[in-house]
Parts: structure tokens; C-alpha cells; sequence
């Protein structure tokens, strides 16, 4: 019984200190357009996102309304006309990292890596697939992704008059500087 | 003993539950309840003559043309108020998030004007719930006209006029904006003696959006003490017509009864009668420049 309590407890502190999880509140994801007529960019310095290193789960969560441009009759149109924000104010991805293996959590460096999950923006869910890099840093971790998504996919209709104003594909960058958040 | 290792085997099963937990309830544990501030209740700074609740954030200045050609029933030899044109330019800006300002001039007896509009609240849900918003506009307006009589003395004050106004508007659903605006209207000189120096008004307004781009607009407002001597008999103005964006410019089309661009005008000297076909038809042209950019770059 004794050797039982033990390995229970034992087993106890293992998955208590394995069970890590890194957060941050102030992440950014921005997107950027570029034609010859207009450049588009929208910056959201107040992105959440929870990274769990031991399954390699990842998720984000991007208030719609945070997103913020340079001219204030673009961010009105943004939440207005194409993202329609106060009905559907977050966009949300939940994902993992599917070469888990190839990152060495417990030694600093920059480690490729690719993200697989669900995207969700405008209430339209699309998988996507991306390459990135995760660095371990000294107490924390920093992720970095670029990619490309097509307003279409998700149900973000342009119309005739604008639409050689916004490129057809927007890149998106992920920037995210995670902290170790206890393990409850 | 038992029972000792049966608290540790329940930790282990509560630990391998939350490993499991969903990440987005942590991140929903994390993030406090954002206040949800309600944005474009209208489309323009105006319902349509007069001033709505939307303001030019910072560093963003707003280009406004106006017009209002004749009226209706002066027939086709003027081709039914066409040919007639008057005609207000002005320039606003915003300076804080809650102050814009604005100057214009109107060939309406070569009025200049100057307003100042202060954002006092802001119609909000989530974390601060506030159901409506609230500024405060003060304008004054300088005719420059010639005095008719200029064997009197004429005083540079005669020439000026004063508004308050407080404007509380909600924005009800997606489709639905109204507002009221109690508003105070002084002239230092009018014509007569019949004519009163203070004018109270309260103003209502609302639009539907009939598209993303395009809403039904319409604004009235009551006046307590309208001029009623009969040379000069004013009447309550009464505004319908369209908002159309069209990417970066917002046009204004509508019918009015009123000439007068400014709320001086609008509110104390609308002769015009609907019922009579007194309708002028205008617009008001509104396009925005950044000059001050004041978003900053992630600290990548």
C-alpha cells in the first residue's frame, strides 16, 4: 500500500510539472494586403494564446474589434461590412503542432515546425496547414508564423467596386511571446 | 491510508482531466471581459444637416461639400430649384478621441462657422454596459453679410450667432440608430422685435440600414418658438434621404425643406413648407484623409 501511495504521489508531481502550459495575452496577429491602388494592414496587439508543450495543442483567440488600421474609416468598414463584429466579434484557432518531436523544449534554439488546426473567422471554420518556428527562449516561448487565407473561404464577400483594392489572398502574421502560466 | 491513496488517485484523474481541458477555457479564464464599445451608429458626422453622434477619431481629417440646390415648386423655368445652388464647404478634424472640431463657410448669408463636438459617453456592452451615447456640440456662426441698414450703428457682435446642442443617440440593432437633440439656438440681433433671440428645439433622428452600404436617414426637429410673423414665418425642418458609401467617400442624398447648412440656420430659418413643395433637394459630400497615423507597428 505504502509503494502504491508512493508511485501515486510520485506520478502526482511527474504530470503536475509535465502539464505545461505557456500563455500569453498581448500576442499579435496582423493581416496585409497590397495592391498597386491600396495597402491594407490591420494590427491586433491583444491576441490570446495558449501553447501546451507537452501535446503540442495551440490555440488563439483574436477580439475582431481589436483589430486596428491606420485609417479609421478602414477599421469601420472591417467591422462593419466585412467582418460584421458585433455579431460574430472573436476569430478563434485551435490547432497542433504535428512534428512535435523535432522541438527540444528544454534546450534555447528555433525549431521549424507545422500547424495543423481549424480556423475559424466570420463563423466559418477552415482547416489550414502552415509552417512556423517555435524558439525556446530562457523562461518562455516565442512562436512565429506567416501565412496566406482567402477572405472568400470565409464567407467575407467583397464586392465589384473594391475588390482591386484587397489583394485575394491577405498574409497573416502570428507573432506570440509566451509565458509559463502555473500548473493548476 | 486508504483514503490517502484514494485523494492522490483523485488528483491524478483531475490532472489528467484538465491536461486534456480544452485550451480555450483557459484562455477564457484568462482574458477579462472586454467593453464592448457599439461603433458607426451613423455613417457621418451628420444625420443629415445636423450634427449625429459619430466623431473624427484622431488625426483624421473630414472633407465635407454641401449643397442644396432650390426648391420644387419654383417650377421649370428654374428647373425645379436646379439652377440655384448653395452651397457649404467645411473642414473637421479630430484631436482626442473625444474632441473634433470643425470650421466652414457657407455662400447662406457669407456665414463662417466653427464647432466643437465632445464624445462625453459612449454606448458600450460587456464589461461597462451604457446604453446610449452622449456629446455635447457649441458652434458659433459669423455672418458676413453687409448690414441692410448702414446708417445705424451696426456692432461686429450683431453678426454673431450661438448653438448648444446635446445629442444621446443608441444604436437599437445592426439596422436601427436613433438620436435626440435638445438644442439652444441664440442670435445676438434678429430682424424684428417679433422675432425671439433664444430658439429651443429638440431634434430627432434616425437611420435603417437598407445594405451594408446604403441607409434610409430621416431628421426633424421641433421648435418651441418658431418666428410666426408673416413675412417670416419659419417652419419646423424635415430631412429624408440616403446615405451611400462608397469606399472611401459617404454621399448624402435628400429632400429638406431647410436652405441653411449650419443649425442656426436650419433650426431658426427654415422657410420652407413641405406641403407647398418647398423641398430643396442636396447633398453633402464627405471624404476622410489620415493625416496622423496613430497606430503603431508590433514590437516584433
Amino acid at each position: 500500500m505504502k509503494r502504491l501511495i508512493l508511485f501515486l504521489f510520485f506520478l502526482n508531481i511527474i504530470l503536475a510539472a509535465n502539464a505545461q502550459k505557456f500563455m500569453t495575452k498581448n500576442g499579435y496577429i496582423g493581416f496585409f494586403s497590397h495592391t498597386s491602388m491600396e495597402d491594407i494592414k490591420g494590427d491586433n496587439n491583444q491576441v490570446a494564446g495558449v501553447i501546451d508543450i507537452t501535446t503540442g495543442e495551440m490555440a488563439f483567440q483574436a477580439l475582431i474589434k481589436s483589430f486596428h488600421f491606420d485609417r479609421a474609416l478602414m477599421e469601420e468598414h472591417f467591422n462593419e461590412n466585412y467582418m460584421e463584429s458585433d455579431k460574430i466579434p472573436k476569430a478563434v484557432f485551435k490547432g497542433k503542432i504535428t512534428n512535435l518531436s523535432s522541438v527540444d523544449f528544454s534546450k534555447n534554439g528555433t525549431y521549424d515546425v507545422t500547424v495543423e488546426g481549424d480556423l475559424t473567422i466570420h463563423d466559418v471554420t477552415n482547416k489550414i496547414s502552415t509552417k512556423g518556428t517555435i524558439e525556446v527562449i530562457t523562461g518562455g516561448i516565442n512562436a512565429n508564423s506567416k501565412f496566406k487565407i482567402v477572405p472568400e473561404d470565409y464567407k467575407i464577400n467583397i464586392p465589384g467596386v473594391v475588390r482591386d483594392k484587397i489583394n485575394k489572398d491577405l498574409e497573416v502574421t502570428v507573432i506570440m511571446k509566451y509565458t509559463p502560466i502555473a500548473a493548476k | 491510508m486508504r483514503r490517502l491513496a484514494l485523494s492522490f488517485l483523485l488528483s491524478l484523474v483531475t490532472l489528467a482531466i484538465f491536461a486534456q481541458d480544452d485550451l480555450m477555457n483557459i484562455i477564457d479564464q484568462n482574458t477579462p471581459s472586454d467593453i464592448n464599445y457599439t461603433t458607426a451608429t451613423f455613417k457621418s458626422t451628420r444625420i443629415i444637416n445636423g450634427h449625429s453622434i459619430e466623431r473624427m477619431l484622431p488625426g483624421q481629417l473630414d472633407v465635407r461639400i454641401s449643397h442644396r440646390f432650390g426648391t420644387l415648386n419654383s417650377g421649370a423655368y428654374d428647373f425645379w430649384g436646379l439652377d440655384q445652388s448653395n452651397i457649404h464647404l467645411g473642414l473637421e478634424y479630430g484631436i482626442w478621441k473625444w474632441l473634433m472640431i470643425g470650421v466652414g463657410r457657407g455662400n447662406y448669408e457669407k456665414t463662417f462657422d466653427g464647432f466643437a463636438k465632445f464624445s462625453v459617453l459612449r454606448q458600450s456592452s460587456g464589461a461597462k454596459v451604457m446604453p446610449v451615447s452622449l456629446s455635447v456640440v457649441t458652434s458659433a456662426a459669423l455672418k458676413s453679410k453687409k448690414f441692410l441698414d448702414q446708417s445705424r450703428k451696426n456692432y461686429f457682435s450683431s453678426q454673431m450667432s450661438y448653438v448648444a446642442q446635446v445629442l444621446v443617440a443608441r444604436k437599437i440593432s445592426q439596422t436601427l440608430s436613433v438620436q435626440l437633440t435638445p438644442s439652444y439656438v441664440h442670435r445676438n440681433l434678429v430682424p424684428t422685435e417679433l422675432d425671439p433671440n433664444d430658439i429651443f428645439a429638440l431634434g430627432a433622428g434616425a437611420r435603417i440600414k437598407l445594405s451594408k452600404r446604403i441607409s434610409l436617414n430621416g431628421e426633424y426637429y421641433y421648435v418651441a418658438n418658431p418666428a410666426t410673423y408673416l413675412s417670416q414665418q419659419t417652419y419646423n425642418p424635415l430631412s429624408i434621404g440616403f446615405d451611400i458609401e462608397t469606399g472611401g467617400h459617404v454621399f448624402q442624398l435628400f429632400f429638406t425643406n431647410s436652405v441653411g447648412m449650419i443649425e442656426k440656420a436650419f433650426i431658426g430659418e427654415t422657410t420652407g413648407q413641405w406641403k407647398n413643395g418647398g423641398i430643396h433637394f442636396g447633398f453633402n459630400i464627405s471624404r476622410v484623409f489620415t493625416l496622423v497615423k496613430h497606430q503603431k507597428a508590433p514590437n516584433s
